[in-house]
């Protein structure tokens, strides 16, 4: 029997792997791409104790964080075509049409 | 047995997630990607979520992932050499002593709490997307409305930023 403290665990390590990539990484593709880990980690922990609480409130959540990430994957992409169709490059350091 | 799998998915994962954020051609990270999500849907099927682990397959690694694929291959994008940005060592340890901070704190935490109303034999004899759509269009249907719009939404503003723009001042007729 796997215990609990075990998927929180790994969905720790996956939490943190994807703020890393989100903090260290440049091109906004895979920034992008980190959130979705961080996502997934989220999922994992929900999943995880709703199993282990026997409610199905965390699958039902898990469902909508999936659903999120959908949308969140479209808009972002799409935003990257707009700023890359603006001859700047995907390298976040050099977005800065927005800065005042 | 369980522990086996769960040992193998659970390692697979963290490995897959560490190549998504190291690796620098971008094409590879979303294959590690693909990777992670894969096994991130076996533990869904450890954890006797098979709902789950059919829209994590096919939305996931069906959907957005294909999305991400060819906005790279749209891009063609090339890869410089310094692609971590360029302090990120003071970034790398600190989280490295907070993420073990936080991993003794989960491992010491015996996590009790009340029980809710489906335990797994009566997930088990209806099946899982029995007892998850029984949920979702019962106590659940406002969300998913909400859901719904907010996709209705992310279409439409996909479709909009995406399409190619027109001439800022046409030439006006008459």
């Amino acid at each position: 029997m796997v215990p609990l403290s075990a998927y929180v665990a790994v969905s720790a390590v996956l939490f943190i792997t994807g703020l890393l990539g989100v903090v260290i990484r440049r091109n906004f593709i895979i920034v992008l791409m980190s959130v979705e880990i961080m996502l997934n980690a989220a999922n994992i922990n929900l999943v995880a104790f709703s199993y282990y609480l026997e409610s199905m409130a965390g699958q039902l959540v898990a469902l909508f964080i999936i659903a999120i990430a959908a949308g969140e994957a479209a808009i972002g992409l799409a935003i990257i075509i707009v700023v890359f169709r603006g001859k700047i490059s995907t390298n976040v350091d050099e977005m800065n049409l927005l800065k005042w | 047995m369980v522990l086996v799998f769960f040992s193998y998915f659970a390692l697979a994962s963290i490995a897959a997630g560490v190549m998504t954020v190291s690796l620098k051609n971008p094409v590879h990270c979303g294959v590690a990607l693909l990777a992670l999500l894969l096994h991130v849907s076996g533990l869904f099927i450890i954890l006797n979520a098979e709902f789950l682990w059919a829209v994590q397959v096919i939305v996931y690694a069906g959907a957005i992932l294909v999305l991400y694929l060819f906005v790279l291959m749209l891009m063609n994008l090339k890869t410089d050499d310094r692609y971590f940005h360029s302090s990120y060592l003071y970034f790398l340890i600190p989280a490295a002593i907070g993420s073990l901070y936080v991993l003794a704190l989960l491992i010491r935490s015996p996590f009790g709490g009340t029980k809710g109303d489906a335990p797994a034999e009566a997930v088990l004899r209806d099946g899982d997307t029995h007892a998850v759509g029984i949920k979702m269009f019962s106590e659940y249907l406002l969300q998913f409305e909400i859901v719904g719009v907010f996709l209705l939404g992310a279409v439409i503003g996909a479709i909009v930023l995406a399409k190619t723009p027109k001439q800022a001042h046409p030439e006006r007729k008459g």
